[in-house]
């Protein structure tokens, strides 16, 4: 029974070891869309400086090694410095990248919601007026005339 | 002042701060002829360790700034070679600067041309903006108190060594 269980172990795992090898094998089109060409100034996915070709090469490289995406980013701000990658990394200064556009987020939701609470209160309050007096007089002749004219 | 024009104000004056405290640490950059060149500390491109221009005071010193992925560059690295083997001594030396470049590149590139003159990596490219660099090549020449006395801004070829900053060098084999 043991043995059993055990050999089902090894099958279960022998099938989900690719899958996760898969999972974690870097893709040079995945990159490339996280790190810059520092000469250029853009993502390296948009980049077609000599530059860029050759900071494509090594990462192709570096991907054939076997090396994951996070080693391979490690790599390039080894050589490249910080400002390699996309998205800053997440410490000092750069750390505004993320917290402004959350706070400008929260900050306009909480101005939406205000300004939609209002506009409903004042809505509602304006379906509780009172409708506005009805014309009275020659006003009141003349707009029977009028109804009467065009048959409403 | 009501509680909701404070906000505003205080929000409005936050977000100038955050582009000001960007913009001011962003630095300006660049150097002239006449001002003193800048001496950032870089890792050697070969054996380790750092180096600056600061350890070459005293000497003439050609600053390049030079990337293994640059056409003009391959065509001006054999002029400062032999500039180099010509001039280069107690007196004067060229000195590389390996900027946004590969370290492997950049070793690989001055051994395929022979370099023989100190080289410095400026990988992200931070010396470069020191410099006020608009590419690469790009030649500073740095008196002995390490002033700029030249730059040119794009590849230097033998004849125009000779002619524009040989005569700046002290006479005879520097």
């Amino acid at each position: 029974m043991r043995v059993r269980a055990a050999l089902v172990a090894l099958a279960l795992l022998a099938a989900l070891a690719p899958a996760a090898i898969a999972q974690e094998r870097a893709s040079l089109s995945e990159i490339e869309k996280q790190v810059m060409c520092p000469v250029c100034g853009t993502l390296l996915q948009l980049a077609d400086s000599p530059q860029a070709q050759r900071e494509k090469v090594f990462i192709a490289r570096l991907i054939s090694e076997g090396k994951t995406e996070a080693q391979i980013k490690d790599i390039l701000v080894a050589e490249y410095g910080d400002e390699v990658l996309a998205l800053p990394q997440g410490s000092g200064f750069n750390l505004s990248a993320y917290w402004v556009p959350i706070i400008a987020f929260l900050v306009a939701a909480v101005a939406l919601a205000i300004g939609v609470l209002r506009w409903r209160r004042s809505s509602e309050d304006g379906d509780a007026a009172p409708p506005p007096d009805a014309p009275k007089g020659e006003d009141a002749e003349r707009l029977d005339a009028d109804l009467a004219r065009y048959d409403l | 002042m009501s509680v909701r024009s404070s906000i505003a104000v205080l929000a409005v004056l936050a977000v100038i701060g955050l582009l000001v405290y960007g913009l001011v640490s962003k630095g300006s950059s660049g150097v002239t002829v006449g001002e003193v060149a800048p001496t950032r500390p870089l890792p050697r491109l070969k054996g380790g360790g750092t180096s600056s221009l600061a350890q070459y005071k005293g000497r003439w010193v050609l600053v390049n700034f030079w990337a293994s992925w640059c056409g003009p560059c391959k065509q001006e690295a054999p002029a400062l070679e032999r500039f180099q083997h010509q001039h280069g001594g107690p007196k004067f030396t060229v000195l590389g600067i390996d900027s946004r470049d590969l370290s492997d590149d950049g070793r690989a590139f001055a051994r395929r041309y022979g370099l023989s003159y100190p080289q410095l990596r400026d990988g992200d490219g931070a010396a470069a903006h020191d410099y006020g660099t608009t590419g690469v090549p790009e030649n500073y020449l740095v008196d002995p108190r390490g002033k700029v006395r030249w730059l040119l801004r794009g590849p230097v070829d033998e004849e125009y060594l000779q002619d524009s900053v040989a005569p700046l060098l002290p006479q005879g084999k520097s």
